[in-house]
């Protein structure tokens, strides 16, 4: 138990590094540890939402790629996400710009597979009352689809943030400094620091996940909450529809 | 001790030019291959291990909350923190506890597949169409062979979608296990990041045994429930 008083006395307290010479630990160092880290993970979010979300809405939209929508996540979970990073740092470099492509990679599965099963889980009906009414294909998509696709969507981002969090935590192997730091380069920060940062990486993929999860209910329209009650977090399973039992429900 | 020592860089030992470039040597990969069996043998048992013993725990938990309602939440709540907090960050969060080795390996990855098993397995027993149990009652069965003639078996599709999942997910997860001293392919990759035929040779390797260990289970699958190819021929 020693050693997690020594941890948090490492968040708060600044100390001489064990290699010598430089100041480590304290608020103001894990700070900086940590908005890196963030940072890193906040660019890689916004670019994969931003290429796999309207992908996700054309493709269920057209109701086509579905093989494409639903395999590429079960390609993307094969591939160890360390197997992912040090590939890009042997073949294309080092640095943030090159970590935060990886992470974009790595992000962009489970946000497609499920704004794919979103939209196309949407009841048929739905969608034809929409066209009856006049609405056209784009109205279709903004108004009915996507409200309605919003709690998968916001599934799929939340297993992708925590994931992106999570590898974030050995982006020092590619040469960005983020929350792994004192993890990698323990004779640094020595055996408190790692343990320091474990615990820090921990609460704020906990945090994320526990945010995201309140975000997702609030975005969640309400006749899905009345219609779904304690049936909804069925279908937010973790699914591999091409070889499901099509008769039941 | 320091996993940093351990960071010697293969690629500028040697009189090779392939190798030294940091080009992908096919050469040097064949003469090199020793290196990689020990470690993916330890990669296949971090792996099946810990899906079996996950197994064996959430669907104990699936069989409890299936007879008990009140317990999914709770179960669902505490798996989920489980499965949020990052393994890496449980290995050193076990490492005071537990100390370097296959247990805390084990005890990280483990806890990391409780909540996907459990999800699917109670998907699964929950998509039984009520039809098909009232005719399991109806022909005298009790409870509980009710359970594991009717229920089980049709829940199957989903348990082994569940399992299919946790075993790919686990060997992503299990190339970090060196971190907490329990080998694997990932000490491979670390021992030299920057050298291409080292890292697509262990990378490789990983996806190979995810996609093995993944299709192992699928044709499990198909042996262990004919009947769902009748219904895909129709």
């Amino acid at each position: 138990m020693n050693q997690f008083v020594d941890a948090i006395q490492f968040i708060f307290n600044e100390h001489e590094s064990p290699a010598g010479g430089a100041q480590v630990g304290g608020l103001s160092n894990m700070w900086d540890l940590m908005s890196e880290h963030l940072q890193l993970s906040v660019v890689a979010m916004a670019i994969a939402c931003a290429l796999s979300i309207p992908l996700g809405l054309w493709l269920g939209h057209i109701g086509k790629g579905g093989f494409l929508a639903i395999n590429v996540s079960n390609v993307g979970r094969a591939v160890p996400s360390l197997a992912l990073i040090a590939f890009f740092v042997a073949y294309i470099g080092v640095g943030f710009t090159n970590l935060t492509l990886a992470l974009v990679l790595l992000a962009i599965p489970p946000i497609l597979t499920n704004t794919y099963t979103g939209v196309r889980q949407v009841d048929r009906d739905s969608v034809d009352s929409a066209r009856g009414m006049g609405m056209t294909g784009a109205q279709i998509v903004r108004r009915v689809e996507l409200p309605l696709a919003l709690p998968l969507i916001f599934g799929g981002i939340r297993i992708s943030a925590v994931n992106v969090i999570a590898t974030a935590t050995i982006a020092p192997l590619a040469g960005v400094v983020t929350l792994g730091d004192p993890i990698i380069n323990v004779n640094t920060y020595g055996d408190e620091g790692r343990l320091a940062a474990a615990i820090v990486v921990a609460l704020l993929a906990v945090a994320t996940e526990v945010v995201l999860g309140l975000v997702q209910r609030a975005v969640t329209p309400r006749g899905l909450k009345l219609e779904g009650g304690g049936h909804r977090w069925r279908r937010l399973a973790f699914a591999m529809p091409n070889n499901r039992r099509e008769a039941s429900t | 001790m320091s996993p940093l020592l351990a960071q010697v860089q293969i690629h500028q030992r040697t009189q090779d030019t392939c190798v030294s470039d940091n080009g992908f040597c096919p050469g040097w990969i064949a003469d090199n291959f020793d290196r990689y069996v020990d470690p993916f043998f330890q990669h296949v048992l971090l792996t099946v291990v810990a899906v079996a013993i996950g197994f064996l725990i959430a669907f104990s938990l699936a069989l409890l909350a299936y007879r008990r309602r009140w317990l999914v939440n709770p179960i669902t709540q505490v798996t989920g923190v489980l499965y949020t907090i990052p393994s890496i960050a449980a290995f050193f969060l076990l490492l005071p506890i537990t100390g370097r080795g296959f247990l805390t390996a084990e005890i990280a990855l483990v806890s990391y597949v409780l909540l996907i098993i459990f999800r699917n397995i109670l998907t699964g027993l929950d998509n039984v169409p009520e039809d098909t149990k009232d005719a399991g009652r109806g022909m005298g069965l009790t409870d509980r062979q009710l359970l594991w003639r009717v229920e089980v078996p049709l829940a199957l599709p989903e348990i082994m979608a569940g399992l299919r999942i946790a075993v790919t997910t686990t060997v992503g997860l299990a190339t970090l296990a060196f971190f907490a001293g329990a080998g694997g392919l990932g000490e491979q990759i670390f021992a030299d990041i920057t050298f291409k035929s080292n890292v697509v040779t262990a990378g490789g390797l990983a996806v190979l045994l995810a996609a093995l260990l993944d299709g192992g289970i699928l044709l499990v699958q198909r042996m262990i429930t004919p009947w769902t190819r009748v219904v895909a021929a129709r």
